[in-house]
């Protein structure tokens, strides 16, 4: 692709202001994910007896919560868990659910017939329910709410995939390397596989948005991480006790939720108007 | 139509078998011994082999699986671990206040949705527009539990304007359906807004302000019925995510419905509550998506039930 192909792509991405503002917030959360324990001020873990549930001051910025321990820095260590377990998740869904969604649109027949049936079963259990059900046989933990995100990713990854693939496997290209004699895996990891990335890129911009509120939940249930870890749902889980005297103990984790939830969310709708042309002037 | 509702019910033993194949699975499933995991902490061989026995673990499979189900046609689901009390009648009790809090808060959602929804494609391009799709991607990038502790502590800690939980008056609904029934409005205003403009734009609608008839009109009975197809199809899925929505808002306003007894089955490792609990949710979730499908042909008189 040279230079003028790749603007022509990026314009409408960067012409609309609430992409590059997603943009913008999902960059610096990768950052603050991949530095955050640097530029914590304080250890997560300390506890300042002398200064349990204060509020925001020019030493504890965001304030402390009931055991002393410093709020900001706790946001900034738990960047990584709430990222890391959201994006791990989305990316094994994606690897499960593509092969199924790209065999099922291209061989059709029974294979198509039984994956859209077990698809559909998993579908049936809608939200946050699957997810709840893998952690209630696997048990809590930040592991097990990776799994059952990649779990809950898979049907729609699958579904969504074999859609476009039934769109692009009846195009003249792919039944010209068919008719060259290429075998199915080089046809549909050459020629469908890159034809239908850019949905995928999008459905999973907005997936990490949909696991992050998904992982977050399931530890503010107390189903996820486990006390003292600093995720942000559980921080949040922690808060809860003292909203009536001391809001800003729950109120901060969930302001970070909700940016970066925007974030992704912002930055999905921006990647599908630049890789979806049919939708650029309605959603 | 009875023939198309049978049709439909056909196409869904499937999945319905699936589900309670999902289900069956669901105890055995559990990694390590789950007769010994059921039995609890400090439980003694006997203890261990008679869950065994009573889940049916020590016969074969398929001979399992059949049992289970004879059993659930005839409404038997087992007995709860925590209360030793029937499933069905642990749920049956919980059941109501959770599909009344479902439909008040689809009410508000459906309500402030479409509202949002027309108005932003009506008025599109102004204030009103940025205003209502600022406030969709607000509502669903919002963590439901946050904006129930946000609302809590401002209506009813500061404001004493609404109480904290309990489910006895209509104050009560408010904090709960709101919480439950944003993300929905959110969604459905965006689907809400797209269909619109897509339907503002054809001609059929041209020829009707053509006619003169009122804007009003125009965009009431000429564009939004052409536009709730779509609108429909989102509506009846975001219904299944508010259902699972309403394990964390029952959890947080101390809702007395079946979203929180599945939190505190899970908690207490109750696995025939919890399987039963699945079981009624996706149930809740098929039939939904058929009383979507069956409202097609009232909206949309093209749509033939054949």
């Amino acid at each position: 692709m040279n230079n003028q192909h790749l603007r022509k792509l990026l314009r409408p991405f960067f012409k609309r202001t609430s992409a590059v503002i997603g943009l913008a917030i999902v960059l610096f959360l990768v950052i603050v994910a991949l530095l955050g324990p640097e530029l914590a001020g304080n250890d997560p873990a300390k506890q300042f007896y002398d200064h349990m549930l204060e509020g925001p001051s020019r030493l504890f910025p965001l304030g402390t919560d009931q055991l002393g321990r410093d709020i900001l820095s706790r946001l900034l260590n738990g960047a990584h868990l709430s990222l890391a377990v959201a994006a791990a998740g989305v990316v094994a869904g994606a690897v499960l659910g593509i092969p199924l969604g790209l065999t099922a649109g291209y061989f059709g027949g029974w294979w198509d017939a039984f994956v859209m049936r077990v698809m559909d079963v998993l579908l049936a259990f809608p939200g946050i329910l699957l997810a709840i059900g893998i952690i209630a046989i696997l048990g809590p933990g930040l592991t097990n709410v990776m799994i059952a995100i990649a779990v809950f990713g898979v049907p729609q990854f699958a579904r969504l995939v074999r859609g476009s693939t039934l769109q692009v496997k009846s195009l003249d290209f792919v039944q010209a390397a068919h008719a060259q004699g290429a075998g199915a895996v080089r046809i549909l990891a050459k020629h469908v596989l890159p034809n239908v990335l850019a949905p995928i890129v999008v459905m999973a911009t907005l997936r990490t948005a949909q696991a992050i509120l998904i992982a977050s939940s399931l530890s503010f249930l107390g189903l996820g991480a486990t006390p003292p870890s600093p995720e942000w749902g559980s921080m949040l889980a922690d808060g809860r006790a003292y909203i009536e005297t001391f809001p800003h103990v729950a109120a901060f984790p969930g302001i970070a939720i909700f940016l970066t939830v925007l974030g992704f969310n912002l930055l999905g709708d921006g990647l599908n108007d630049m890789l979806d042309p049919r939708l650029r002037r309605n959603l | 139509m009875l023939r198309f509702i049978g049709k439909r019910l056909v196409q869904l033993i499937p999945t319905l078998l699936g589900v309670s194949l999902v289900i069956f699975l669901f105890v055995r499933m559990i990694p390590g011994d789950p007769a010994r995991l059921i039995a609890g902490m400090g439980a003694t061989a006997q203890d261990i082999a008679l869950v065994r026995e009573d889940l049916g673990l020590d016969r074969p499979a398929v001979q399992q699986y059949f049992s289970y189900m004879g059993k659930a046609f005839t409404g038997d689901f087992g007995k709860s671990m925590r209360t030793r009390l029937p499933v069905t009648q642990e749920i049956g009790t919980r059941f109501m206040p959770t599909v009344k809090l479902a439909v008040v808060s689809m009410i508000v959602a459906i309500a402030l949705g479409l509202l949002a929804g027309v108005v932003a494609a009506i008025k599109r391009n102004s204030w009103l527009d940025y205003l209502s799709m600022t406030g969709a991607l607000i509502g669903v990038s919002m963590p439901s539990f946050w904006l129930a502790l946000m609302l809590m502590y401002l209506f009813a800690v500061k404001w004493h304007l609404l109480p904290t939980f309990g489910s006895d008056s209509w104050k009560s609904y408010v904090m709960p359906a709101v919480t439950l029934g944003v993300g929905a409005a959110a969604s459905i205003a965006r689907f809400t807004r797209a269909a619109m403009l897509e339907v503002l734009g054809q001609d059929f609608v041209r020829t009707a302000r053509a006619k003169g008839l009122q804007e009003s009109r125009v965009n009431l009975r000429h564009a939004l019925r052409n536009a709730l197809i779509p609108v429909l199809t989102i509506t009846g899925l975001q219904f299944g995510f508010l259902l699972g929505g309403t394990v964390v808002v029952e959890s947080v306003f101390a809702w007395n419905g079946i979203g929180r007894l599945l939190v505190d089955a899970v908690e207490a490792r109750d696995y025939p509550v919890i399987q039963t609990l699945m079981l009624v949710f996706s149930l809740q979730f098929v039939l939904i998506n058929l009383v979507v499908d069956l409202l097609y042909g009232l909206i949309d008189p093209r749509i033939s039930y054949e």
